[in-house]
């Protein structure tokens, strides 16, 4: 077993765990933190590829996604905010007026 | 020059913008400012054109995206001078005549009349395809807005749909665009024009062209939306979408179609000359069932824009120096037609004719008036509209006496149209108690139309400096569609 | 200078035209009237001065003296140039003549006939344009310039018709006659276009000189050419079948009744014959057709004149059916014959149209109900004595029209049918029958008129005109006595004037019998007339001796129920299309594709959009789907390819 792995494994446990919380969550908040969770799986498998094979593209990469989801958190939790002010609830399934 | 008298209409209408709401008489007269320094540019192109010269001339260029050969290029020659001329001319006519008509968010008004200005300048005088297809699409954005904002009861309707349709028309007309320029490596219009023999017989390029043109015209059967644009517009809309936007079809027409596909011309020919003589036909006896006023004048355009491409597609120097002086002639009596009826509904708040009727009494003036447009409409000799329909048809007698035949029915259905619709209007018994108390037109709506009558008698009378500047670049044309000379 | 004059009697009517225009409202009425008649008899001395000195000019040499080029293109496109050009040949010499010279006299007239209109100035301006449109006309050099002036003559026509437009039915006879002299310009325009085709040019002198070189080879075009020249004709001098608008034309004010619908505008059709007669030579077969229209007019419009009671209605058919009698001499080759009758037709016509006026107008001043018509000859009667001056005038115009012996009709027309009886014994015997019924109508008419007692209370009160309507009369009358003078058979005076401008020209001693033959026609039909209605009539309402004929009245009275037909085929049928197409083709065809198309995106929207759930879980798991097929088919169909 090589050593990129087990790194490649949890990366995937935790995008799936995410992407479960996204899927299932109905928590606004919550969903928000499970895409937190599947930003920073995806860090991780950039970082073991990048340790594997001794390039720093994939550091790179994560420090962009770092900052990207740094603005997100921020524009994130502002909308949530708003929209929990605006509405009193967090219940993404309460926020249907797109529907067709 | 020519970008100048392009873009002046474009800074005048930043600075309308800059202008604070309430400052109306400001940006009328920044408006009619920006229009007249236009006008008056394009008068020093036209004194200072060579008229033997048959090419393009004040040609104006520089980089724009050199990588896919598309440049900022613009020119004018003896095909586009006096649409150029038309278009400068009537802008600040039109916005003269804009103050009794719209009475709400002015500031908006007049910026969009001047974007209007110079997307349609940019069309008659860009030399790039590229270039050429964004004036084009540009030039729907603020008809669409003027329409849409200050017109009648339908006027989403009717702007929505002069949208579509006319979009959706130019769709096919990108993607001949897009693919011509890059098999070429340029959209430079003459090398594209130089190379022609490329695509010159094909057909599907053509039609890809032809339809995006002929509903702009439009011609039959793709008039539908002309009718309801025009009714819903307001009278400076009408005025601007029949005497300037219409002609962007026809002029597309014989820039495009005739000077690239050459060999496809003289084969699609017979199929337009019975499209435009059917729509000839179609249109003057459909326009004499309307009850209202400007439904009437927007389907007598459907019948005269036939007369257009009839000249266009007889291949010959009479049929083209026809149609391009009768897009004048046009833009002059069916705009003053446009302006008249605006005149009589700021007072009586109708277009239905059966409501009106006898008003000659009470505006003998304005009877007059709109007796002389009613008569360059029915092609009276001495007017403007004869000439021109005189030339085209002797020009399609030459190339086809058959369709020529019945095109002249339609002399016959202007008459009884127009005279209908002047009737309708003006002669016999007062139907409404309303009518009696109109008041004649006041001077200032005299002077808005009096050079549109003036001009009307002018061609009618001495059309020689007109035929004159177009002729060399219609030989020049038709010699590159390969007929014989006459 | 030399060419102003030339075209000044053109523009002196502008003049007038510009002049009232722009200050008519300022002015009197006498001098608006006088001002536009002024011009009027400028026109005329001009056309009098340049008639001198063309006369002056030796024979051969006249058929160019008059030929001007201003200089001025009008249009000049590819091949195409016309440009300002005017002939003044011993032809259009005469016409100009006639036409300033009884348009002066009519000017005259007018001013008392139009007294108190409200449009006083609006009437001169029109008779003044259309003076110099049909100056424009028979001055033409080219066939497009005589377009214009043919075209304008039909335009002034439209608006003096429907003067008083607040009565719609004046408005839409004005309209009618407009519509259907545009059938007749729309087959004028193809000859045209034809005839530039054919020859290259468009001026008279290079088409003739084309017809001479083109021999055999230009045949079948000038075969189409005149045939669609005649159409024109047709509907410019009111021959069958484009007719109809003449006698609704009537509507206008009589004056211009007398000017344009009788003296001048109407013969513009045999005037365009006679100037084109090198092409209508040239075509045989259109020839032939051409006379026997000319005949049938005449007859059928002389028997519709018989019984109508309009006291203009009759003159209306009564010009329609001489118009006939020139045409058919066009036809038969005799230009003189045609252009001599144009000329003495114009002097007595327009003499009954005016005294007819004269009668209108002092009925109507001095009656004032409205309620009975006061050109209905059953509401008159008995006018001799009121109107004793009016009367002989009139006497003396309806003896002409008979043709009577001395009378300018009578000449005239003996050289028409002496044509016909030599060369088409078919249209010989259609004139003689409708020279039968001229007499007669006119006979009925001066019974209606003049004699019997006042059936009505205006008849009784009737007072002679004023003399600036009276003066007008007399000479026109002079006019009539002496006009058959300018041909006298034997002597020939016009037909040798006429002859370089419109071909060979022969005149023969007068043909006695024939003479006598038509004058006792013309006698016989007066004294018929005469017997029949000298009872008939003792109150308005009773019925018509002639209805006793049953069908045959009511063919007459209903002129043959061609306006019927034309109502119910033509009219309704091009009502009936229009408003087809309007509402069922374009509004249901053709834009229902258009909002169709429109309608279909829609409705695939709104079947769509059940798609799209708001929830934004159910989007999340759409996308874990799609991620999912994909990968999948990558996974597979790179294991395919490996």
């Amino acid at each position: 077993m090589d050593t990129v792995t087990p790194f490649v494994l949890l990366s995937a446990i935790l995008f799936a765990l995410g992407l479960t919380g996204v899927l299932v969550r109905r928590n606004a908040l919550m969903i928000f933190m499970s895409i937190e969770l599947m930003l920073n799986s995806a860090n991780l498998a950039f970082v073991a590829f990048a340790r594997q094979w001794g390039r720093l593209d994939g550091q790179m990469f994560v420090f962009f996604i770092m900052t990207v989801a740094a603005a997100e958190v921020a524009v994130g939790l502002a909308l949530i905010v708003t929209i929990f002010r605006a509405r009193r609830s967090t219940n993404v399934d309460d926020l249907a007026q797109l529907k067709g | 020059m020519l970008s100048i008298i392009t873009f002046v209409p474009l800074l005048g209408a930043l600075l309308i913008a800059a202008l604070p709401r309430t400052a109306v008489s400001t940006m009328r007269l920044v408006a009619m400012l920006a229009a007249l320094a236009s006008f008056i540019g394009s008068l020093g192109v036209l004194f200072n054109f060579d008229p033997t010269h048959a090419g393009y001339q004040f040609i104006e260029a520089a980089v724009w995206i050199p990588q896919h050969g598309i440049g900022y290029k613009v020119g004018v020659d003896g095909v586009s001078i006096w649409l150029l001329m038309l278009t400068t001319f009537l802008f600040p006519i039109v916005i003269a005549a804009s103050a009794g008509a719209i009475h709400e968010r002015e500031k908006e008004y007049y910026a969009l009349m001047l974007l209007m200005e110079t997307a349609t300048l940019g069309v008659f005088l860009a030399l790039d395809m590229f270039l050429f297809y964004v004036f084009w699409e540009f030039a729907l954005v603020p008809m669409y807005f003027i329409i849409g904002i200050w017109g009648g009861a339908r006027r989403v309707y009717a702007s929505i749909k002069f949208f579509i349709y006319t979009m959706a028309g130019s769709a096919l007309m990108l993607v001949a665009i897009l693919f011509m320029g890059v098999t070429a490596g340029t959209f430079d219009l003459e090398q594209l024009a130089a190379q022609n023999s490329v695509w010159s017989a094909n057909t599907l390029l053509f039609l890809a062209f032809a339809i995006a043109f002929i509903i702009k015209v439009p011609l039959f059967p793709f008039h539908s939306w002309l009718p309801d644009a025009h009714t819903e517009a307001p009278t400076p809309g009408s005025v601007i979408l029949a005497a300037v936007l219409l002609k962007m079809g026809a002029y597309g027409l014989i820039r495009f179609n005739l000077s690239l596909f050459p060999e496809a011309s003289r084969q699609l020919a017979p199929l337009m000359i019975a499209l435009s003589v059917i729509g000839i036909l179609y249109g003057a006896i459909v326009a004499f069932a309307q009850s209202d006023a400007k439904r009437l004048i927007a389907y007598s355009s459907v019948s005269h824009m036939g007369y257009i491409v009839l000249g266009i597609f007889s291949l010959n120097q009479l049929g083209v120096q026809g149609a391009l002086l009768q897009m004048i002639n046009h833009g002059l009596s069916t705009g003053g037609l446009f302006m008249m009826i605006g005149y009589l509904y700021e007072r009586r708040h109708t277009r239905e004719m059966a409501r009106l009727g006898g008003i000659w009494a009470q505006m003998p003036l304005y009877g007059a008036l709109m007796l002389i447009f009613v008569l360059s409409s029915a092609g009276l000799p001495a007017l403007n509209g004869f000439v021109g329909e005189f030339v085209i048809l002797q020009g399609a007698f030459q190339a086809n006496p058959l369709w020529t035949a019945f095109a002249v029915l339609g002399m016959v259905l202007s008459a009884v149209y127009l005279l209908t619709f002047f009737q309708k209007i003006f002669l016999g018994e007062s139907r409404d108690a309303a009518n009696d108390t109109l008041t004649d037109i006041n001077r200032s709506e005299v002077l808005a139309v009096a050079p549109l009558i003036v001009l009307c008698f002018v061609i009618g009378l001495y059309s020689l400096p007109f035929f004159n500047a177009m002729s060399a670049s219609v030989n020049n044309l038709l010699a590159a569609v390969g007929v014989v000379m006459r | 200078m030399n060419q102003l004059l030339f075209i000044s009697p053109i523009l002196f009517p502008l003049l007038g035209v510009l002049i009232n225009t722009m200050l008519g409202r300022r002015m009197s009425e006498k001098a608006i009237g006088w001002l536009a008649a002024w011009m009027v008899i400028a026109s005329f001395a001009i056309s009098l001065v340049l008639f001198a000195q063309l006369s002056a000019a030796p024979a051969e040499a006249r058929l160019t003296w008059g030929a001007i080029d201003l200089g001025i293109p009008w249009i000049q496109a590819g091949a195409l140039n016309v440009s300002f050009g005017f002939l003044i040949d011993p032809l259009s010499a005469t016409m100009m003549l006639v036409v300033s010279g009884v348009g002066a006299l009519i000017h005259i007239y007018s001013i008392g006939y139009m007294h108190g209109d409200p449009r006083f100035a609006r009437f001169f301006v029109y008779l003044n344009l259309f003076v110099a449109s049909m100056m424009l006309l028979v001055m033409a050099d080219s066939f497009l310039l005589l377009f214009v002036g043919w075209e304008l003559v039909g335009l002034c026509s439209y608006l003096l018709i429907g003067f008083w437009f607040k009565n719609l039915k004046n408005a839409e006879a004005g309209r009618k006659a407009f519509v259907v002299n545009r059938i007749g310009d729309a087959a004028f325009i193809l000859g045209i276009l034809l005839t530039f085709v054919t020859f290259g040019s468009l001026t008279f002198r290079d088409v003739f000189a084309g017809v001479e070189r083109g021999g055999e080879s230009v045949q079948a075009a000038v075969a189409a050419i005149t045939l669609l020249l005649f159409i024109g004709a047709t509907g410019k001098s009111a021959q069958i079948p484009l007719h109809v608008w003449l006698p609704d034309a009537m509507a206008g004010p009589t004056p211009v009744s007398a000017l344009i619908h009788a003296a001048t505008m109407v013969t513009a059709g045999i005037y365009m014959m006679a100037r084109n007669h090198v092409l209508f030579e040239a075509a045989p077969s259109t020839q032939a057709l051409v006379a026997i229209v000319g005949a049938l007019t005449a007859l059928t419009a002389g028997y519709s004149a018989l019984t109508q009671f309009d006291i203009k209605r009759v003159l209306a058919y009564s010009t329609i059916s001489q118009l006939g009698f020139m045409v058919a001499a066009a036809g038969l080759g005799a230009y003189v014959a045609a252009m001599f009758h144009l000329v003495t037709h114009a002097f007595f016509k327009a003499l009954l149209f005016l005294a007819a006026g004269s009668v209108i107008h002092a009925l109507e001043h001095h009656g004032h109900h409205h309620a009975v018509d006061p050109q209905d000859m059953r509401n008159m009667g008995g006018l001799r004595a009121k109107l004793p001056l009016t009367f002989a005038v009139f006497a003396i115009g309806g003896l002409a029209l008979a043709g009577v012996p001395p009378l300018a009709g009578f000449f005239s027309k003996d050289e028409i049918v002496l044509d016909a009886l030599k060369h088409n014994p078919l249209v010989f015997i259609l004139l003689t029958v409708a020279a039968i019924f001229t007499a007669f109508y006119v006979g009925r008419q001066l019974m209606m008129v003049f004699f019997g007692r006042p059936r009505s209370e205006m008849a009784e009160q009737a007072h002679e005109s004023p003399a600036v309507m009276t003066a007008p009369l007399l000479a026109l009358a002079a006019l009539t006595i002496v006009g058959g003078a300018l041909n006298l058979p034997g002597v020939g005076t016009l037909g040798y004037w006429l002859a370089p401008a419109v071909d060979e020209f022969k005149t023969h001693p007068l043909d006695v019998g024939l003479a006598g033959a038509f004058t006792l026609i013309a006698l016989g039909g007066l004294a018929g007339a005469g017997l029949i209605y000298r009872h008939a009539f003792a109150a308005p309402d009773q019925a018509d001796p002639l209805s006793r004929l049953g069908l045959l009245y009511r063919l007459s009275l209903n002129a043959w129920y061609l306006d019927r037909l034309y109502q119910a085929v033509v009219v309704k049928g091009f009502y009936t299309l229009s408003s087809f197409l309007a509402s069922v083709l374009d509004l249901g065809g053709i834009d229902g594709l258009v909002n169709g198309a429109g309608r279909l995106a829609r409705s695939a929207g709104e079947w769509l959009r059940g798609a799209q759930t708001g929830f934004v879980r159910s989007y999340g798991l759409l996308m874990l789907i799609g991620v999912v097929v994909l990968v999948t088919y990558f996974l597979v169909a790179g294991a395919n390819v490996r």
